[in-house]
């Protein structure tokens, strides 16, 4: 297993009842898939919120950030950087910008 | 002493409005899960301390609160709606097929006799159950396999089940209603369902007065004469006396029988009231002034309601589940508005005032009559 710290949007913060960070425990190899389903294990309430409940598919407006890339389209499976499994940097979970509302 | 506790679901939250039996000053608590589209929230009629909200966003999609304490504390409930097998499609806008997609819970009706039991009417049209106080969700399939289903399609709002009514009378006996299927009853407990359009006419379908595809806005039965239904269709009010087996037309002398929510009188059920809107093209009340309508005759003959309303400068549109009222001995009646604000009338609706002003959009308000 391996500690990440993962930044979760303020209204997920709100609904998980936690701080602005984080941290879980990941099995390996630490991929943006274990990232996930160890953050529902945690918190089972943020299940639905982040992907899908059956498709597993990231929710449109939700992107997911590391060191300074943008992770949101590669596999699931993809390793997370070195330097998040070191817990040097977070894993960010962002709330798309829509600011737009008239 | 008896009081009120007003329900408010708003674009930006939830808020609990709450007076005592005179009703003159109110307390509000909120926003609750503030940020959030708050559809529905909806008390037991059996433990009005357990309330249900219905809170989504387009970002984090679906969830659902459940408050044991008359809405000052909440708890996350199940939020998972899986609809039951094969799932097929639906018409899309353009005519073609479309997948059942699950987007959101519109409508939230606890049951009459158990406070975990609650019926959730929800987009894609579909109708789901928790019998165990919203741990669990399960879908009552007969509604979306009804034989109409693959030819259901969404109005500008979605393709919602938004009025679900549970008969005070015939066990068993439902009532949905669709945008922009049309309406709907079960007489066994949601198993099985019957369209119930039978001289609904709507001139935005190729065939006016076919069996399903009208844009039916609201429902509304009085306890007391459970066979009685009073619709307000995308145009036209109607009145079914035969629990919706036929239905005929009682806009009468509206200024325009545009509009979406439509309600009763608590202890007169004959007195229906409803908030015209001046077209589907401009959903706000005609000539800038905001009226209730009521019929005290059971629809045909309206009066317009305006003492405290404002009668100038007014474009605010009044949603289908943002009217409702309480069962105290003078009728209170409430609606909430897409300007944030919630009028209420102690009065049977002879004079109004704003008990909040200032809110974000009003998407629903349900109302609670407590026993002191």
């Amino acid at each position: 297993m391996v500690e990440i710290r993962v930044v979760l949007p303020q209204h997920l913060r709100t609904l998980a009842r936690v701080g602005p960070e984080v941290m879980v425990d990941v099995r390996e190899p630490a991929t943006v898939s274990a990232v996930l389903d160890a953050l529902e294990a945690a918190y089972p309430v943020l299940r639905g919120t982040i992907r899908d409940h059956g498709t597993l598919k990231r929710r449109p407006f939700l992107r997911f950030f590391a060191c300074e890339e943008d992770l949101s389209l590669l596999p699931y499976e993809t390793p997370l950087p070195p330097a998040v499994c070191a817990r040097e940097e977070p894993f960010y979970v962002i709330g798309a910008i829509a600011g737009g509302e008239r | 002493m008896s009081g009120v506790r007003v329900l408010v679901g708003t674009r930006k939250g939830a808020f609990v409005l709450s007076a005592d039996g005179t009703r003159k000053d109110w307390d509000i608590q909120g926003p609750f899960f503030g940020g959030w589209e708050v559809y529905h929230l909806k008390g037991s009629p059996v433990d009005p301390n357990r309330i249900y909200a219905s809170q989504g966003s387009g970002w984090f999609g679906q969830l659902m609160q459940r408050s044991n304490d008359g809405g000052r504390t909440w708890e996350a409930v199940d939020k998972t709606f899986a609809y039951a097998g094969e799932t097929g499609t639906h018409e899309w806008y353009d005519g073609t097929p479309h997948p059942w997609e699950f987007k959101r819970v519109w409508h939230l009706e606890p049951s009459l006799t158990d406070p975990d039991v609650v019926y959730a009417g929800v987009e894609d049209a579909a109708l789901f159950r928790t019998t165990d106080g919203g741990q669990s969700w399960h879908e009552l399939p007969g509604l979306r396999t009804h034989g109409s289903g693959s030819h259901w399609a969404p109005g500008a709002g979605g393709l919602c089940v938004h009025t679900v009514i549970l008969d005070p009378v015939n066990a068993g006996r439902m009532f949905v209603a669709i945008s922009a299927a049309g309406a709907f009853r079960s007489d066994d407990g949601g198993q099985s369902w019957k369209a119930i359009n039978r001289g609904l006419r709507s001139n935005h379908i190729p065939d006016p007065d076919a069996e399903v595809g009208h844009c039916v806005h609201h429902v509304a039965q009085h306890r007391a004469r459970p066979d009685v239904l009073f619709m307000q269709k995308h145009w036209d009010v109607m009145r079914s006396d035969d629990a919706g087996e036929h239905w005929v037309e009682v806009s009468g002398n509206l200024p325009t029988d545009f509009g979406f929510p439509i309600d009763i009188h608590a202890h007169e059920p004959d007195t229906v009231y409803v908030v015209p809107i001046k077209s589907d093209s401009e959903h706000y009340p005609p000539d800038g002034k905001l009226r209730v309508y009521r019929s005290r005759t059971g629809g045909n003959e309206w009066e317009p309601l305006t003492r405290g309303l404002p009668q100038q400068n007014c474009y605010v549109n009044v949603l289908r589940d943002a009217m409702a009222v309480d069962t105290l001995d003078s009728c209170g009646i409430y609606f909430g508005t897409t300007g944030g604000q919630v009028y209420a009338s102690a009065d049977a609706g002879d004079t109004w005032s704003a008990i909040a002003r200032d809110l974000p959009p009003v998407l629903s308000v349900e109302v609670q009559t407590l026993e002191g």
